[in-house]
């Protein structure tokens, strides 16, 4: 159904146009949108399952979903089947008969693939061009990397997608972030995203899908540009695109769950088509020249409260916002950001905890120590992940450097499992969030990249990783 | 039906004005264990309401005995960001919280919103800072009316900007997968048509 924004369309409308059950306003900005897949997790989902129950409804198609226990479990080296405690017990034991009952597959915290939602669905191939992907996560948002619309919804969506396979939907406005140049060394796709979202604040893109696009952005991989895409709605953006090519193709092929033969090559040539139109409107762009960007850390409580490595902490006068971060995490206007010394590093997330992630920390780390006083670990994105970098060595570099080598998980990322922060503790972070309390109640996190965490735990201190002659 | 309609409401409405209050504050970690919806109010800005020591903070809203349970809150500029967890809204609603008037909200947050029949108001900057101007020092008596579009305190009266299709919903209290139901004949011929032109696409 046409959108009626005239011949030039960006990536986004198309996706759009192409799932539009019913126009529901007259206008086509809100329609009845097709949803092609989801994941469940164990915590947001519960409360629909129990209202499609009540309601005696049925999923509409349930192979179109996967389940995977990734909030609440251990990421103990020797964890077992069990929960570390009864209440993330209950959730899972309860997602697992949902699955069960309503025909959904499940990768429970034992199965060969579990791992974090949005690592998973893209390791098994289920994340393609041109898909419309809603899932009860605020970071799916990342597999617009592969050129499909993925956004967060609550558990009422949940709910909505489950019984009829389909969302309420507003449509947004257009943005394009265009990245001209080339990333000097020692700088990565976090470094982007964390300079967008200072750049445009934390609410910058609210409304809008983001198209990133420019010479920065073709020359990433596809796992760079999923960090991209998963950190975009940490600027408020409600979907993350990039336009797919080669390299997303090359990423698909041979995976468990995408298309092979005859269907490989339809879905190709239609994967081809999947771009903005010469001249197509975009609300509003913004430019970023990739070769001024530095490595980037947060010194606040909100991921635009960010700064390049090289930077001091910046003045609170008159800033209500700034002087009540500043206070949280203990720290001063004027001082080095080079100057505030760790307790903790944490490599993990859906945002950098993939198997190119954990490559370019281990070059940092190898034949180097973590500092005496800080506690480092490494949580992999997925079990896949874990046995990839196991194959490769990569455990037993962060493992000699001093990490803990962990199972896969959502982890102290929002430490909803036994992995937290003590009251006080400062973190450096692979992460994508450093609100009040998010990895343990009092916690201070500071986010940057796998290679930044990395460094940062060798020194004990928040650390410029071109320091280190590896680069990444 | 699957929530109360909002027509009119009156209420004592309290400031809560920092920008960006994510939905980790609003519902922290500890109150997402559960499978159900129930006990959310006592998670509700657990980390604001009481200090490292479990004791009360008095001069958090929630905890002044001027306002005890606001039923409007006027909150600062992205309310709502971070992650998707709804416990965030319903425990707003459990909390008597009935809308929240502010300049801009986080996407999935104003959704979970409207779904739950909680108002979710955007209204002007300008509007925002005369209500905040009045609630500073202590609470204000409030009305909502969502059928006139209108926000009055004794020395405000703002029209506000909504959504027809929102304004619709939370007017009727309708249960929306039933209402999208009604539609199942269009969503499979959706799909047929769909999966006809894309047929890798079908699960």
């Amino acid at each position: 159904m046409d959108s009626g924004r005239g011949t030039g369309r960006t990536l986004y409308d198309k996706l759009v146009d192409a799932h539009v059950v019913r126009d529901l306003d007259g206008l086509c900005e809100e329609v009845l949108l097709y949803v092609d897949r989801s994941v469940l997790n164990e915590y947001t989902s519960p409360q629909a399952f129990t209202r499609l129950r009540a309601a005696n409804r049925s999923v509409w198609r349930p192979r179109a979903t996967l389940g995977v226990v990734d909030h609440v479990n251990s990421t103990a080296a020797d964890r077992g089947a069990l929960m570390p405690d009864d209440a993330g017990q209950t959730q899972t034991d309860y997602f697992a008969r949902n699955s069960a009952d309503f025909g959904i597959e499940m990768f429970d915290v034992l199965h060969p693939m579990q791992g974090i939602e949005h690592v998973v669905m893209p390791e098994m191939g289920l994340v393609q061009p041109g898909m419309v992907i809603a899932a009860g996560d605020s970071h799916t948002t990342t597999y617009g990397a592969f050129g499909a619309l993925g956004f967060g919804i609550g558990t009422s969506d949940i709910e909505h997608y489950l019984a009829t396979q389909t969302l309420v939907y507003r449509r947004l406005k257009n943005m394009r972030v265009r990245v001209d140049g080339r990333l000097g060394f020692g700088v990565v796709s976090k470094d982007i995203i964390m300079a967008l979202i200072r750049e445009i604040g934390a609410s910058g893109a609210t409304g809008y899908a983001i198209e990133f696009a420019g010479e920065a952005i073709s020359a990433l991989s596809v796992e760079a540009r999923m960090t991209i895409c998963n950190m975009a709605v940490e600027c408020g953006a409600r979907g993350a695109l990039i336009a797919p090519d080669d390299k997303v193709f090359a990423a698909i092929e041979g995976k468990p769950r995408a298309p092979y033969g005859v269907l490989w090559d339809q879905a190709i040539a239609y994967w081809r088509t999947l771009r903005s139109d010469e001249g197509a409107h975009f609300d509003r762009e913004v430019v970023l020249d990739a070769s001024e960007i530095e490595p980037m850390v947060t010194w606040g409580t909100s991921p635009d409260q960010a700064a390049p490595i090289s930077a001091t902490i910046p003045s609170s006068a008159g800033q209500a916002d700034t002087a009540r971060a500043l206070a949280y995490m203990d720290l001063k206007s004027g001082a080095a950001l080079t100057d505030i010394a760790i307790q903790r590093a944490f490599i993990g997330s859906c945002t950098n905890a993939r198997i190119e992630d954990l490559r370019q920390a281990a070059a940092v780390l190898r034949g180097r120590r973590v500092a005496v006083g800080v506690r480092a670990m490494v949580a992999p994105g997925s079990s896949a992940v874990r046995r990839q970098a196991e194959a490769e060595g990569l455990d037993q570099v962060f493992i000699t450097a001093g990490f803990e080598w962990r199972q896969s998980g959502c982890s102290m990322c929002l430490a909803m499992n036994d992995d937290v922060l003590a009251p006080g503790e400062r973190c450096a972070s692979s992460t994508n969030r450093n609100f009040e309390g998010r990895q343990g109640a009092g916690g201070r996190t500071h986010l940057m990249s796998p290679a930044m965490v990395a460094a940062a735990a060798v020194m004990g201190r928040l650390t410029d990783v071109r320091k280190f002659s590896e680069g990444v | 039906m699957s929530f109360e309609p909002f027509i009119v409401r009156k209420g004592l409405a309290a400031a809560l004005p920092a920008a960006n209050v994510d939905t980790d504050v609003i519902m922290p970690k500890q109150f997402l264990k559960g499978i159900d919806r129930v006990g959310l109010d006592r998670g509700l800005f657990h980390g604001l309401r009481y200090d490292s020591a479990g004791a009360s903070v008095s001069d958090f809203v929630f905890n002044d005995p001027r306002w005890r349970a606001p039923r409007f809150l006027v909150v600062g500029p992205n309310f709502g960001c971070g992650s998707s967890r709804e416990h965030a809204v319903w425990g707003l609603m459990q909390a008597g919280v009935s809308a929240l008037i502010g300049t801009s909200f986080a996407g999935i947050f104003f959704d979970n919103c409207a779904r739950n029949g909680l108002l979710a108001i955007c209204a002007a900057p300008e509007q925002v800072k005369a209500i905040l101007a009045c609630a500073a020092d202590g609470p204000i008596s409030m009305t909502i009316d969502l059928q006139a579009q209108t926000i009055v305190t004794r020395d405000v009266r703002a029209h506000f900007d909504i959504e027809p299709s929102r304004k619709q919903a939370l007017m009727s209290g309708l249960d929306a997968v039933g209402v999208t139901l009604e539609h199942c004949d269009a969503i499979a011929a959706f799909e047929a048509q769909h999966f006809a032109q894309h047929p890798w696409i079908k699960p």
